[in-house]
């Protein structure tokens, strides 16, 4: 479903990752792991388009999702104002069982405002239920989760996204509880002269 | 792309979204005029075409930092350029929701204003045409130079500096309109070339503002 | 081999020593024989006495002023289009230049219109669309300054610089229709009606082609600073790395 072959992606105009390359079949979920600034962020903003690939190409069938840490809840809205508005955008509907599935129930009419971290952190993932997209690209989406929430989310993750044939690539620190493929990045770091980084032309 | 002005717009209404701030800021220059020209009514008369219009660019000018900014740092932005609507009806829906909170309510309290100014009786329909077709320009124009500026920490004061000087034939075709009509003369050509002003932002400022946000998303 | 070549910022380190020292002496050769030309041998107007001898610098600081705009123009388009960073470098170097010009084409102006219209500051078309481009000029300068990184910066004054553009001719146009001015016509059109004759015009040539030579050295000075800037930049990011 998702195929990167060869890849190189920069942040700031330099280099970080070279030579990704990874496969990822419809109905499964792709962690990628690595220690801090490896460039798990880069990598998936790269494959979500927000930034172009030095090299290398990815392929994927089905539209993509990105979703980080700044998820977008406007606080002066509700709940409810805020899933309906991405699914007007994504011209969807906003699906009634939603709210059960990230425990957002009795939340609906809250304003964002007024919300936990923790529970305006679910309403950001219920985003990715409301867009329907085949493939997401999720940075860090357990942050400011209890265990609980963590499950719930995963269990959304295998019983509605992928049992519909989605896939899934999460860079993550904490196990998701989900039977998936790991990335560790490390190998990947690019060398100190790989090419295509922006100061290049000058050296 | 309504979607997206139907939010903007609730959330300039709610609370924090500073709804008005420009309406009162454009009453507040207006009535600071006489207090530094003096009260004299030819004098007022005569410069308040010019007055109101540079009130309105300034009001107008005052909310645009907020346009982009804050969808910018809670994320907003780089979801909405993954989503199918096209970056170009991104920047077309913000213009027209900055336009409908401060065009729109400066140009109707701009007659109420022009009473005090003692502003010619003939002047009045073409303050409001200028203003109705020339604040979809200055909401255009702003956009693209909030798009220009998004990413910087303190941008807000090098966007006026960017902004202001595109705000020039505007400002010039509108002011000499209203002037032309308080002395009587004919207006059409001001009036022409303000309506190409506004109509040639609209159609191809969009696509300059698209390209500046995904540089800046980058 | 394309002449793109020439835009590799090495090659064009190379290529560029040995001109620039060839610009500098051509634009000092041409200032001097052209000022000192028009200075002291040609006779004074018969109206406007030896004041229009400053149409020596007037003239070609007010027309670099313009076309330094122009070559940004270009320049941003080629980086916009085919990235070559030299260009976007050189329409950064050229923008200071071009303001310099644009304020000394406004002094000289102020100077000139002293004696002539009997007021430093009149507003003009012409002195009102030479603010404005000030006012560009300034802008375009302060958004290069306000961006860290070299080439989100280099996009984004590119693009402001085409918007720009179109808005600094929208305004020249709308000057001129807000003013009818006090502005003598042009000296250097081919209408004969309205030019200067060749006693003034021949050193005026020289003055100008002194002022293209400066700006080209100038210009060619700042870019191979900021192609260093960026050399150092990036063995010092390398370093870092490594």
């Amino acid at each position: 479903m998702l195929q990167v072959t060869g890849l190189r992606c920069a942040r700031g105009g330099v280099p970080v990752l070279e030579n990704v390359s990874f496969q990822v079949a419809a109905g499964t979920v792709l962690v990628l792991r690595g220690p801090n600034g490896v460039g798990k962020t880069t990598l998936l903003r790269t494959l979500a388009g927000l930034q172009p690939a030095l090299a290398g190409q990815v392929t994927c069938t089905g539209e993509s999702a990105y979703a980080s840490h700044a998820d977008g809840v406007k606080t002066a809205l509700s709940v409810t104002e805020n899933l309906a508005f991405w699914a007007d955008v994504h011209a969807e509907t906003l699906p009634d069982d939603l709210f059960a599935a990230f425990e957002l129930d009795e939340l609906r009419d809250r304003l964002a405002g007024t919300l936990s971290a923790g529970q305006k952190r679910r309403l950001g993932l219920a985003r990715l239920g409301v867009i329907n997209r085949q493939v997401l690209f999720l940075d860090e989406p357990t942050v400011s989760l209890d265990g609980n929430s963590v499950r719930m989310f995963a269990n959304w993750i295998r019983d509605v996204h992928l049992a519909r044939g989605g896939c899934a690539v999460i860079a993550t620190h904490i196990d998701l509880g989900l039977s998936a493929l790991t990335l560790e990045l490390s190998p990947y770091v690019a060398a100190p002269d790989a090419g295509g980084g922006m100061d290049e032309a000058f050296l | 792309m309504i979607a997206l002005l139907i939010r903007d717009l609730r959330l300039a209404v709610r609370a924090g979204g500073g709804f008005g701030l420009g309406l009162a800021f454009f009453l507040i220059v207006v009535v600071l005029v006489p207090f530094g020209v003096g009260p004299e009514q030819m004098v007022l008369a005569r410069i308040a075409p010019g007055i109101l219009w540079v009130a309105a660019l300034l009001a107008a000018l005052l909310s645009l930092d907020r346009i982009f900014a804050l969808d910018f740092e809670d994320g907003s932005l780089a979801l909405l350029a993954t989503a199918p609507l096209p970056l170009e009806g991104v920047a077309l829906a913000k213009a027209c929701a900055h336009w409908i909170t401060t065009g729109l309510p400066l140009t109707l309290a701009a007659p109420t204003l022009g009473f005090l100014l003692h502003l010619d009786g003939a002047a009045y329909a073409f303050l409001l045409l200028t203003l109705l077709m020339g604040t979809p320009a200055l909401s255009m124009i702003g956009t693209f130079g909030a798009a220009l500026t998004v990413g910087l920490r303190r941008g807000g004061l090098l966007m006026s500096l960017l902004v202001l000087p595109l705000y020039v034939p505007t400002l010039i075709f509108g002011a000499e309109a209203v002037r032309r009509g308080a002395e009587g003369l004919p207006t059409a050509a001001p009036l022409m070339l303000l309506a190409v002003i506004t109509a040639g932002s609209i159609a191809f400022l969009p696509f300059a503002t698209a390209a500046v946000l995904r540089i800046n998303l980058r | 081999m394309s002449l793109w070549e020439y835009a590799n910022p090495k090659k064009f380190m190379g290529w560029t020593a040995p001109v620039l020292p060839w610009a500098f002496s051509g634009a000092a050769a041409c200032l001097v024989i052209g000022l000192v030309w028009g200075f002291f041998l040609t006779p004074d107007d018969f109206r406007q006495g030896s004041t229009v001898k400053i149409i020596y610098l007037h003239v070609p600081s007010a027309m670099m002023a313009i076309n330094a705009w122009g070559m940004m123009l270009l320049a941003s388009l080629i980086w916009l289009i085919r990235r070559h960073h030299v260009s976007a470098l050189a329409a950064r170097a050229a923008a200071p230049v071009g303001l310099v010009m644009t304020l000394m084409a406004l002094f000289t102006g102020a100077i000139w219109g002293s004696p002539m219209w009997g007021t430093y500051w009149a507003w003009d078309p012409r002195l009102t669309s030479f603010l404005i481009l000030f006012l560009f000029y300034l802008g375009y300068i302060a958004l290069w300054a306000a961006i860290e990184d070299p080439d989100t910066a280099a996009d984004l004054t590119s693009v402001l610089c085409l918007v720009g553009s179109v808005f600094a001719i929208l305004s020249r146009y709308a000057v001129n229709f807000w003013n009818q001015g006090l502005h003598q016509g042009a000296s250097l059109s081919l209408d004969k009606e309205e030019n200067i004759s060749d006693v003034f015009w021949l050193p005026l040539l020289v003055c100008i082609a002194g002022f293209v030579l400066l700006f080209i050295a100038l210009v060619l000075l700042r870019t191979r600073t900021e192609i260093r800037a960026r050399r150092a930049r990036a063995l010092m990011a390398r370093a870092v790395r490594a």
